[in-house]
């Protein structure tokens, strides 16, 4: 599904992270762990075919990524820091947009109502609450029908109610899901297997429930 | 439809739904486009041959300088919101996104020229001497010769602080022969061509934009992907 080996990306001298190596099965879902700065955003990023590696090998559903990336995007889905939509259109145009653009032909409402949004909402994004904005991402993924789903900081800015709901419709996400947070207890719980990052270099793997003490032993305080 | 230029009709029908929907900008923009060209009037003052001369001039340069504005929010709205990224992720083909925002560009310039003209023609005093359809074509052509090169350059510098400054200073050197071919075929439509030369203006105009919109588009891909 996801092979990366001895993967690094460097920004002129500054090396993002360094010495990742990966395999996720098909199903699998992997917490990428890690502090502010620890290369997580970078490594989904490279994951995602947006950046290239300066280092490395990376292979998607068993091709390399740099071999022909289109198709590699065809069948994965990212839901990055910055919301990805169009703040002047409705939730349902925003959909409509990509999805013509996908060539899908799912019926819309029903979509919008599967992640908890109104279908006949007619104000624009900018006027959602942050919650809402990241509901319908996760509607644009589901559109997609990813085999590998890349989530960078889901959590980030969402109230508790907003995370319960959030972490719902991360659970029905298809395929492999790559999740990249420092709320380790809450995504830890979403999450087979974690990859701690730290300072860009992997410090430890292990089981998602046993990320909360990696987490201490590295930094030496609370998670 | 083949993917690229459906891809290309969607982004061109998403970015006219973005400013329609979002009416102020765009009120804001023709507002802009007929202040200049009354500044230009006042600025000359009550000489009416002078007026009608330059005309064209103050048409044009009203033009080039909405283009700045409208072009460079063009790639804003994509970068800003993290979309530009959604829409590589789709798979989309770059040379479709560059053709359908550069095509969404052409079509504002043409609408906003579509305004300008009858206050061109009321504020300036001038007459069309000849067919209209010569200054329909002036105007699609001039425009499209902004468009294409402003779009590359939109995408450029869309990432760089200061935007606002650097897009003109890289575009306006760039652009100046267009310029003169649209200011040049505009003075002919609208004052007569005893010496038959408005054709030879009107096709300097269609070789620019074949070299603008071919070699924009080619380079547009490695821009994006830097």
């Amino acid at each position: 599904m996801l092979r990366a080996r001895d993967l690094g990306r460097r920004f002129g001298s500054r090396w993002a992270f360094a010495r990742v190596d990966l395999e996720l099965q098909p199903g699998e879902r992997l917490l990428l762990a890690g502090g502010n700065g620890s290369g997580k955003t970078t490594l989904l990023r490279v994951l995602s075919t947006l950046l290239s590696p300066t280092r490395g090998a990376l292979e998607h559903f068993g091709a390399p990524a740099g071999a022909d990336p289109t198709a590699a995007r065809r069948q994965l889905a990212l839901l990055s820091h910055a919301p990805g939509l169009y703040e002047d259109l409705s939730g349902i145009d925003n959909l409509r947009v990509f999805a013509r653009l996908l060539g899908a032909s799912e019926p819309l409402p029903p979509l919008l109502e599967r992640v908890g949004l109104d279908p006949a909402r007619a104000e624009p994004v900018r006027a959602w609450s942050a919650g809402m904005r990241k509901r319908l991402q996760i509607g644009l993924v589901l559109m997609q029908r990813p085999r590998l789903v890349l989530l960078d900081e889901p959590f980030a800015s969402l109230d508790p109610r907003g995370f319960d709901q959030l972490s719902a419709l991360i659970r029905e996400l298809p395929g492999t899901v790559v999740l990249a947070s420092h709320q380790l207890t809450m995504a830890g719980a979403l999450c087979d297997r974690a990859l701690l990052l730290d300072a860009g270099l992997p410090r430890w793997e292990g089981p998602a429930v046993d990320v909360g003490r990696a987490w201490k032993a590295v930094h030496g305080g609370a998670a | 439809m083949r993917e690229p230029l459906r891809h290309t009709w969607e982004i061109l029908r998403k970015d006219v739904l973005i400013e329609l929907r979002a009416g102020t900008r765009t009120f804001a923009l023709f507002s802009f486009v007929l202040t200049l060209l009354l500044l230009f009037s006042f600025a000359v003052g009550p000489d009416a041959p002078m007026l009608r001369a330059h005309a064209p001039a103050y048409l044009w340069m009203a033009l080039l300088l909405a283009s700045t504005l409208l072009l460079a929010r063009s790639f804003q709205i994509e970068v800003e919101s993290g979309a530009l990224d959604a829409l590589v992720l789709a798979p989309l083909a770059l040379p479709a996104l560059f053709y359908g925002k550069a095509l969404a560009n052409a079509a504002q310039l043409i609408a906003l020229g579509l305004v300008a003209l009858p206050a061109v023609i009321a504020l300036y005093d001038v007459k069309l001497v000849e067919s209209p359809v010569w200054l329909g074509a002036v105007l699609v052509l001039g425009s499209a010769g902004l468009a294409a090169p402003g779009t590359l350059y939109a995408a450029l510098t869309a990432r760089i602080q200061g935007r606002q400054l650097l897009l003109p200073l890289l575009l306006f050197p760039l652009i100046v022969p267009c310029l003169l071919a649209s200011v040049k075929a505009t003075a002919l439509v609208l004052t007569g061509d005893p010496l038959e030369q408005l054709q030879s203006w009107v096709s300097l105009l269609v070789a620019f934009d074949l070299l603008f919109w071919s070699l924009c588009g080619a380079l547009f891909p490695r821009v994006v992907e830097a």
